[in-house]
């Protein structure tokens, strides 16, 4: 009997996570709804007002953390999610795009500028070491400075995920790097319709 | 590098990154158990070296910047479950502290707290089920491929609580599995056998490990795109990050089964020895002396 109990015991996770994989197969991304904590910062925006994650209530999210000189990843993901927000045509007002940039030495000055030149979804949010540290935490991620090279330019690693939130703020979606756009598009259109419906 | 800024990186490095009570109240209790003990009951030098190198060494990988390269790396990571499942808590069982932390237990506590847990029925049983070597070891082995399915890992490395579970839960089963080694004593079952026994189990667990850290180490594409989601500290490539995470869950994890093994093997000797000379001439005066031996 102690045999076959354990044995249940041991089954019972493997069951639920069969159960979880199937309810996230309905979407392109990674399903991960409850996994981490609601969406929830204290930034500047790249027209330097104080924001917070309040102030983007009401709309889908997506975040995503680069820097400004950043010469491919960054440019390249800015310009998938702007696509694909795009995409939704006339629902596209109801997805806001949040650029993290965690290198503030050389993004505070540029941002404005930097962010205009994907669309006007875009959101460019900095703010100090501290600040950019306890959001970075918050969803697990991390980023770090190279050393300079000899002109001055250096590296910052950081991570290649969206975070994709809910209208209230609750965490949907982790989207990787490799994603397309059109896939992209089809779950913000469904995350959308879950919440106006 | 000047003294100041070593010294002010040394204390960086010791601030938690994620800040645990329960881990800090876990080891400060153990600490003090220890000490306690200790001071009352002595014990071997050598001893009390092992059971400080291996709870200071689980300390560390939990509770100061050594997670934060843990969540951000694989190889880091497989390196703070070596630490976690194999070598601190080999180190601990080994040193046999169970006599010192008993001398250290306040009395009352162990009056009306761990004497009446030992005397339960259900916790007797659940233990003995899971101290049978065989099915420790495939618990052993089980948690280290349960953790290291990709699509738990990428929960485990987002979800707090889900992360928690998986690093106690590989503290917790490393004593267990490795208590279960050096310390089983079945009532009523003869130790000769158990050293045999033990010494297969821990040659059946090499195997398996073996055979998982290879497949890692020489994979030729990412099977972990959570570090790559959630940001690399390091800098090395994903698939060097890899090759290292593989190496170590195969290659010196498997190595504490060899160290184990001889471990085992020198004190089978030693008490083959001891059995076989009739140094009394009531046998059980023998039986009684060397259950006390911790060494034994």
């Amino acid at each position: 009997m102690s045999r076959s109990k354990h044995l249940i015991l041991w089954l019972l996770p493997l069951f639920l996570l069969g159960c979880s994989g199937e309810a996230s197969n309905q979407w392109h991304g990674h399903n991960i709804t409850g996994v981490m904590p609601d969406l929830e910062f204290e930034l500047t925006d790249h027209t330097g007002q104080p924001v917070t994650a309040e102030d983007y209530r009401g709309k889908v999210t997506m975040m995503f953390f680069g820097y400004t000189s950043c010469q491919h990843v960054c440019p390249v993901a800015l310009s998938k999610l702007a696509a694909a927000t795009r995409k939704l045509g006339d629902q596209a007002d109801k997805v806001e795009i949040l650029f993290v940039a965690v290198d503030p030495k050389r993004d505070k000055k540029v941002l404005d500028d930097y962010v205009t030149e994907f669309t006007p979804d875009l959101v460019g949010l900095t703010g100090t070491q501290k600040q950019l540290k306890a959001v970075a935490k918050r969803y697990r991620v991390a980023f770090s400075y190279e050393e300079p090279r000899e002109d001055g330019f250096y590296i910052v690693n950081h991570s290649g995920a969206v975070f994709v939130f809910g209208p209230q703020g609750k965490v949907r979606l982790l989207i990787d790097e490799q994603s397309r756009t059109a896939n992209i598009t089809e779950d913000l259109r469904r995350l959308i319709e879950q919440s106006s419906g | 590098m000047t003294l100041p800024t070593l010294l002010e990186q040394t204390v960086a490095f010791l601030v938690p990154y994620e800040f645990s009570p329960t881990v800090l109240l876990v080891c400060a209790a153990a600490a003090l158990l220890y000490q306690r003990g200790w001071s009352r009951a002595g014990g071997g030098i050598g001893q009390a070296v092992m059971f400080w190198i291996g709870l200071v060494g689980m300390y560390v990988v939990l509770q100061t910047q050594f997670d934060y390269y843990g969540q951000h790396s694989f190889f880091m990571h497989r390196l703070q479950h070596l630490v976690l499942h194999h070598v601190a808590p080999f180190l601990i069982a080994v040193s046999a502290p169970a006599a010192i932390l008993g001398a250290g237990l306040p009395e009352p506590i162990h009056r009306y707290v761990v004497a009446p847990l030992r005397r339960n029925w259900l916790l007797r049983r659940l233990y003995a089920a899971i101290q049978e070597p065989l099915v420790a070891g495939a618990i052993f082995v089980g948690l280290i491929y349960f953790w290291l399915i990709p699509s738990v890992h990428f929960y485990a490395m987002l979800n707090v609580p889900l992360y928690n579970t998986m690093n106690w839960g590989m503290a917790i089963d490393g004593l267990l599995f490795w208590w279960m080694i050096f310390n089983l004593r079945a009532p009523g079952a003869s130790d000769m056998r158990h050293y045999g026994y033990r010494l297969l189990v821990l040659f059946l667990v090499m195997f398996p490990q073996i055979a998982l850290g290879a497949y890692i180490a020489l994979s030729d594409h990412d099977l972990f795109g959570i570090y790559a989601a959630c940001g690399r500290i390091l800098p090395i490539t994903p698939l060097t990050d890899q090759a290292i995470g593989g190496l170590l869950t195969w290659v010196p994890a498997a190595m504490m089964s060899v160290v184990g093994g001889l471990v085992l093997v020198h004190r089978w000797n030693r008490r083959s020895r001891h059995v076989q000379k009739p140094v009394s001439p009531h046998p059980w005066l023998c039986e009684v002396r060397s259950c006390r031996d911790p060494n034994i």
